[in-house]
């Protein structure tokens, strides 16, 4: 078990490391001199020269990536054109926001998935069913801004049944922050109502990103149902008698949703990019919005660090889902070399 | 008379290529909701084409200003009404579908060929430096979400149509090079192969003639599915700012431009969302029915 893991850690650094070099490649071949974008047009040619010398851009490419690599080390990820602040400063404070929406829509879109796939699955054809393959081919092809705008459209400003855009009115001072999640920090300050209002303003971006997620995890979540119940073994149980929930929740759901928790990894990186979109829309201070003004601001380094920490979210996640995996399935437990 | 058996041969040959593909028609049309698919995207694309001669305001989708007609909801002479400077919603759908749809097709025609060439030379070469050099390559290019790889580089280079089919392109190809892969290193060790390299033939026969052949349907399939999801990529790029740049009627722009203008010109979002929903479900649609016709299940 620990030299599988061992041997998965290896491979995402290894994985890490190149997609740092290509982003970092990509940023330095690019027409333009990131010394003169980072100060301006009013500073002096010799700002320049002396800021290109600072970041050994004058130095062969192979040169300028080692020096960056030992900075990225130390933590020191450049600082952006945009905000003038170092980089890592920015990531700090805004990957909290993005975080704390992404892990609501992966409950809600674990949670409303995993149902309607075991109902679709177990009554397999009947309008359930259908009525769920309907909405998850809509899901899938409807893309996240798409589904955020319809659901603001809709439900804020037309039956003004759910807040608006933001974290919190902003006629509320927000609570001090101590983790970065809104609602944490509210009850941390001893402020319930302020968590509440918390939630209900995260309420519509986390659908609008769950949404493809629950299609496509209730999809196959439906299929391994289906799948497992033509097994001997459940024919086995119901020929013994054993009742359809005991069945359903003690035998059917654990193999079914290995499938799942594997798709579930893939989709927490997905769910950063789309909250690209949703945040947008939302006008969700986080990370993913930092991301896209960066891009629009053609800040480099902020768009280099973006692109790894996502690189590195990833790598976590997808190492996380296979342990979770072992955890859950047997067979990969014996066949990995753990037991 | 050797001529005249390479003909009837030849007869042959066409006779059961044509019952191939009649047993496929059938196999495809037994699924109505892929026929739907079908019928819709044939309208889409010859819309798309003959834009100029069909829409009803082709001068609209260019810059273009009547603030006499600013802002109409919609009625019979603006079926989706027109935007905050008088221009014609639907006409710019239209031409907007000219985008979406070149697009997808440039970005698969070169995306797709360099994937496929080096999934085939990786899963020919199975368990050597070759192999392991371009499937790490692959792994790379896969490590982070292809939305934020295409972002992160169109923002590098300069936002415009020409430089997001580049990018888009390149963060494709990796997905077509493990989906080959997949599928020739086991097809590598199937007798028709182990008996072409005992008779001698070249390694590129192999690669090309024996193997590939057999990845065509796989591969095929997934561009079709992949032509909705490279459109919805294109068109998020084109939301954000970094695609299709207005006064082009980018689909993906017109939503992002009209968002601005709700709740009270609702049309000039939602008909350019729904125009977004209706080429990829049915991109997906014909997808499924292509992949029930050749009976694959690796996409």
């Amino acid at each position: 078990m620990l030299t599988f893991i061992g041997k998965r850690l290896f491979q995402s650094l290894f994985v890490l490391f190149g997609l740092s070099l290509l982003i970092f490649f990509i940023a330095r071949v690019m027409p333009g001199d990131p010394a003169r974008a980072a100060l301006g047009f009013l500073a002096t040619e010799n700002q320049v020269e002396q800021l290109r010398e600072e970041m050994h851009l004058n130095d062969p490419f192979p040169v300028q990536y080692y020096y960056w690599l030992r900075n990225l080390l130390h933590g020191d990820l450049g600082r952006s054109s945009y905000t003038h602040r170092p980089v890592t400063m920015d990531l700090v404070q805004y990957i909290p926001a993005t975080f704390e929406l992404i892990l609501f829509a992966t409950l809600i879109s674990a949670v409303v998935g995993q149902v309607t796939g075991v109902l679709a699955g177990f009554f397999r054809n009947s309008w359930f069913d259908g009525l769920s393959r309907l909405v998850s081919y809509l899901g899938i092809a409807t893309p996240s801004f798409v589904v955020a705008i319809f659901l603001l459209f809709i439900f804020s400003q037309v039956l003004k049944l759910a807040p608006g855009v933001g974290r919190l009115p902003i006629m509320m001072t927000p609570p001090p922050t101590i983790t970065g999640f809104m609602t944490l920090d509210s009850l941390l300050a001893g402020r319930p109502d302020l968590a509440l209002t918390a939630l209900k303003h995260m309420v519509l971006p986390a659908i609008s990103l769950a949404v493809i997620h629950i299609a496509q995890e209730g999809r196959i979540t439906r299929t391994s149902i289906v799948e497992n119940m033509q097994k001997d073994y459940i024919t086995v149980h119901k020929v013994h008698g054993i009742r359809t929930p005991r069945l359903l929740f003690k035998y059917l759901l654990k193999p079914s949703i290995i499938p799942t928790v594997t798709v579930m990894g893939l989709d927490f990186a997905f769910l950063m990019s789309n909250a690209f979109l949703v945040e947008i829309v939302y006008m969700w201070p986080g990370f993913s919005r930092y991301a896209v003004t960066a891009m629009l601001n053609k800040d480099l380094n902020a768009i280099v660090a973006v692109v790894l920490v996502i690189g590195l979210t990833f790598a976590m996640v997808n190492l996380l889902v296979d342990i979770i995996i072992m955890g859950l399935d047997p067979t990969v437990r014996l066949r990995r070399g753990g037991g | 008379m050797r001529r005249e058996e390479r003909l009837s041969d030849l007869r042959a040959t066409l006779a059961q290529r044509r019952r191939g593909l009649a047993r496929g028609w059938y196999k495809f049309s037994r699924n109505p909701l892929s026929v739907l698919g079908l019928v819709v995207l044939t309208l889409i694309v010859l819309a798309a084409i003959l834009a100029p001669y069909i829409t009803p305001y082709p001068g609209h989708a260019r810059a273009y200003t009547n603030f006499a007609d600013a802002s109409q909801p919609p009625s019979a002479t603006h079926f989706f009404g027109t935007d905050r400077v008088g221009r014609d919603i639907f006409s710019r759908v239209i031409f907007g579908y000219r985008f979406s749809l070149l697009i997808g097709a440039v970005v698969l025609a070169i995306g797709v060929a360099p994937g496929v060439i080096l999934g085939l030379i990786a899963g020919y070469h199975q368990g050597t430096w070759t192999e392991t050099t371009i499937m790490r390559i692959t792994d790379v290019f896969l490590a982070v979400p292809p939305l934020v790889l295409a972002l992160a580089i169109t923002a590098m280079l300069t936002p415009n149509l020409m430089n997001q089919m580049m990018a888009i392109a390149l963060v494709w190809w990796p997905w077509y090079s493990r989906l080959v892969f997949a599928l020739a290193s086991s097809l590598r060790n199937e007798y028709f192969v182990r008996e072409a390299e005992l008779t001698g033939a070249s390694k590129f026969h192999i690669m090309f003639k024996e193997i590939l052949p057999n990845c065509l349907a796989p591969v095929l399939t997934k561009m079709t599915l992949d032509m909705g999801i490279v459109i919805l990529l294109g068109a998020t790029l084109s939301f954000i700012g970094l695609g299709v740049q207005p006064p082009k009627p980018g689909l993906g722009t017109m939503v992002a431009e009209g968002a601005k203008r709700l709740p009270g010109e609702w049309w000039g979002t939602i008909f350019p969302a729904l125009a977004i929903v209706v080429v990829i479900l049915a991109f997906n649609l014909v997808g499924d029915g292509l992949r029930d016709v050749f009976a694959v299940e690796e996409v």
